[in-house]
């Protein structure tokens, strides 16, 4: 086996791995080590680390969880990854973790933060709001406040002290991080050939549940590896992915658009692992220092408010242009609210600006690709044949 | 999210036959000259500001001398008049998913219609969009899209949820310093009026009042019989308050015509006013939780007072404000207590508060159940909905039921399920007794 095919295929299995074993191997390998989840899109994992806890991202349960009791805690009209994900929390597929945080993305995932501190009485639940305002001496000072209670939180369940020179030391292991993804994404961006998203898809997966060290390596690895084994490169339409920040296209969905003829040279999974735009100073103070990072370096979602009309789609935009993207394709997740008022508008900006997009809605247990297949080949087809007039 | 309500009943051929409250009366007219201030007023070089009902900061808009169109009530009006379902196709046709909030959509497809508003009255377009961001996250994206395909300026005011169930000092001062640093700032320009802190005070002593009178109303249905239904009913009295009227000599007025009508009524022992005349018999009191469909509102009315259901209470009349927990407008310290009324709005309540509210309710209004009316466009309310259910029965003993509708597309009110639904309910809920005694 080649040394990618080994490395994509450990993060499959642990993509694949619904009972988290290698988080719970993790906690088994020392005394007290303690375990929190998160959901999308983005909490500060520097504060866990600091408290020596692993932060775990869950995304639902994805197609390969059959979901029987979290059905029965949603209507029909809403998203599927919160019923999954009451699934694995009631299947017990979550037991070994020790708390649970939901970060201010929308209306189902903050209710879901009441219903868990229902259903698991004897876990730690917080709801992690963020600010909307982005002054430093307004929304920054309540964030700082905010990340303040998050650090005391944490340093208790870990039983531990948070100290400021912890979490400095923390914010330079995920500055190391970013940076190898921002390599990552970049190699993929030159060479997506090289680096098909499927591959791209895992490894950030992976970051989800290994201690964010061993996912550093792992993309050093891999980076190094998949540039020493030369593949095909293929005439195909190079897309930027977007409105999959929330609930998680089936991996089957990300191949069928690759092999509908798209690269996908950019995209928005797993925004926590990018939400810092640059690196955050690890001097001085850190909690400071996290939140000017959040309020003025970091990426844009639906879930932020944009407090200018101009400023609608120009991280899309920007996307589109840096990654020399020829078109847009919207995958949106069925009744996501963020995902689907905010597509219009970015829509409106990039026909604006002559950027084609396609757009169709998934959820996270889609099985049907074909017409998947079909509209991401002919949107393929379409800027191929753009691009020769 | 979805909110209120001001539920001015529409015109129809069988107006004369409708049987009103006087004060409802006065309700319409208040309503209506609303709307013909909002559509003069640019003529009269008034601005116009939209703002949405969950954490609405009336008070404050009013001391720079703005129109206020709440946006949600103008669906609800719209949905009221059969208006709203050819606005949602239009939205959808532009573009909009058939997923996401028909309150959203209904409105962005009357303003594609040419911005006509649900009285007939031209709404012109806000000259400032408040984004009060309370207890919903679609607020946000309605304002951007607004902003996005028409223009306007918007600002924010982000109102932090009450995640542990409390609101802390930070939390408040957060949308203090909001208040002071970005929103007043932007209501002076706009407006060109500058902010007079006790011109703020004088109208918060006006809703205070006003608030005083509505609790004595909605908690009247404590009584046996109820002479209220504080869900259909309720819709009518919380409208002024909750909109554009609160803080102001005309809700004041309001709110002690209703009280001293609905006092005399528990007085005579009488039960509530119906469309179709008083309801003489009460078999089943009922709490609901969640917003009224609006595109069948009378019938989906009569599927409960024809067979002597009384709503007795409902957290949708809490959507803006929860003043029978206490909350008033406090002038002696403004910009505080209008950070507390937003943080304290019932979507603002996470689900273990929501809860606890509930079984208070079904316990101090003496309830034979709880009804859910669950709302496809809301997940503000909806999402988690099921689980209240299932705890309000497990703490009360009571009878639960869910029934699924949405605001203002008729697409999704089906009468034949719904009545079903409710007659089964009421059976259940005469099984009980039965079982009791």
């Amino acid at each position: 086996m080649s040394k990618v095919a080994a490395i994509i295929e450990r993060c499959q299995a642990l993509y694949e791995d619904l009972d988290f074993k290698a988080v719970q191997e993790w906690k088994n390998a020392a005394p007290k080590r303690k375990v929190v989840g998160y959901m999308p899109v983005y909490v500060p994992r520097e504060i866990a680390h600091a408290a020596g806890i692993l932060s775990v991202g869950i995304l639902g349960g994805g197609d390969q969880l059959e979901v029987i009791q979290g059905d029965a805690y949603y209507q029909s009209y809403i998203c599927r990854i919160p019923r999954s994900t009451i699934e694995l929390g009631l299947t017990g597929k979550l037991d070994g973790f020790d708390g649970m945080l939901f970060p201010s993305i929308c209306d189902v995932i903050r209710n879901l933060s009441g219903m868990w501190q229902i259903l698991f009485k004897d876990k730690y639940v917080r709801y992690f709001d963020v600010p909307q305002n982005y002054e430093d001496n307004i929304g920054g000072t309540y964030y700082v406040h905010e990340l303040e209670i998050l650090r005391d939180d944490l340093a208790k369940l870990a039983g531990v002290e948070i100290t400021n020179e912890k979490i400095n030391r923390s914010i330079e292991v995920f500055n190391e991080n970013r940076r190898v993804i921002r390599e990552l994404y970049a190699y993929r961006a030159a060479k997506p050939w090289q680096a098909p998203t499927t591959e791209i898809y895992l490894l950030q997966r992976a970051g989800m549940v290994l201690p964010v060290e061993e996912h550093t390596q792992l993309l050093r690895d891999y980076l190094a590896a998949t540039e020493a084994e030369p593949r095909q490169m293929r005439d195909n339409a190079r897309v930027v992915i977007n409105g999959t920040f929330c609930e998680q296209p089936p991996l089957n969905l990300i191949k069928s658009i690759e092999m509908a003829g798209c690269y996908v040279v950019d995209d928005d999974f797993m925004l926590v692992t990018r939400w810092l735009l640059d690196d955050v100073p690890s001097d001085g103070d850190a909690l400071d220092n996290l939140s000017k990072a959040f309020l003025h370096h970091s990426a844009s979602t639906s879930a932020k408010y944009e407090t200018k009309r101009e400023e609608k789609g120009q991280f899309l935009l920007q996307q589109v242009t840096e990654r020399r993207a020829e078109g847009v394709v919207f995958a949106c997740p069925s009744f996501c609210d963020p995902a689907l008022l905010e597509r219009p508008m970015l829509q409106d900006v990039l026909s604006a600006h002559g950027v084609p997009h396609t757009a169709f809605k998934y959820a996270e247990n889609t099985g049907q690709m074909a017409p998947i297949r079909e509209q991401a080949g002919t949107f393929a087809d379409s800027i191929k044949l753009w691009s020769a007039a | 999210m979805t909110t209120p309500a001001t539920a001015a009943m529409p015109a129809s051929s069988k107006k004369p036959q409708v049987q009103k409250e006087d004060a409802m009366w006065l309700q319409k007219e208040l309503i209506n000259r609303n709307y013909q201030e909002l559509a003069t007023a640019h003529e009269r070089g008034k601005k116009i500001s939209a703002t949405f009902v969950p954490g609405n900061l009336n008070e404050l808009l009013m001391c720079f001398d703005f129109a206020r169109s709440l946006p949600e009530t103008n669906q609800l009006q719209n949905g009221m008049r059969k208006k709203s379902g050819k606005f949602i196709m239009d939205a959808e046709r532009d573009g909009q998913s058939e997923d996401v909030c028909t309150y959203v959509k209904s409105d962005l497809g009357m303003m594609l219609n040419g911005q006509v508003g649900p009285t007939g009255d031209p709404l012109p377009r806000p000259d400032l969009l408040l984004l009060s961001y309370t207890g919903c996250f679609t607020f946000m994206k309605w304002f951007e899209l607004i902003r996005q395909k028409f223009g306007g300026e918007t600002v924010m005011l982000h109102v932090p949820y009450q995640g542990d169930g409390k609101i802390n000092p930070n939390m408040r001062d957060y949308v203090v310093k909001q208040l002071k640093e970005t929103v007043i700032p932007a209501l002076e320009k706009v407006s060109g009026v500058k902010f007079d802190i006790d011109r703020l005070r004088q109208y918060m002593r006006e809703s205070a009042k006003a608030e005083e009178d509505l609790v004595a109303v909605l908690q009247s249905a404590k009584n046996r019989p109820s002479p209220i239904d504080g869900y259909f009913g309720g819709v009518y009295y919380i409208g002024p308050i909750f909109t554009a009227f609160r803080g102001t000599p005309d809700a004041s007025k309001f709110y002690g015509m209703l009280r001293s009508e609905i006092e005399q009524r528990v007085r005579d022992g009488k039960g509530p006013i119906t469309p179709d005349g008083e309801m003489t018999s009460e078999r089943y009191r009922l709490v609901v939780e969640g917003p009224p469909n609006w595109t069948s509102f009378r019938d989906f009315w009569k599927m409960f007072y024809e067979d002597g259901a009384v709503v007795v209470t409902s957290t949708y009349a809490k959507v803006g404000g929860l003043y029978d927990f206490g909350f008033r407008h406090d002038p002696d310290r403004p910009l505080e207590s209008l950070a507390e009324y937003c943080m304290g709005c019932y979507t603002n309540l996470n689900l273990p508060q929501r809860i606890d509210m509930i079984c208070k309710y079904i316990e101090e209004y003496q309830a034979d159940g709880l009804l859910i009316n669950s709302i496809k466009s809301c997940n503000s309310f909806s999402a988690g909905q099921l689980l209240i259910l299932r705890e309000v029965e497990k703490r009360t003993g009571k009878p639960a039921a869910f029934i699924e509708t949405d605001l203002v597309d008729p697409r999704y009110f089906s009468a034949a399920n719904v009545k079903n639904r409710l007659e089964s309910y009421f059976q259940m809920i005469e099984q009980k007794r039965a079982a009791q005694h």
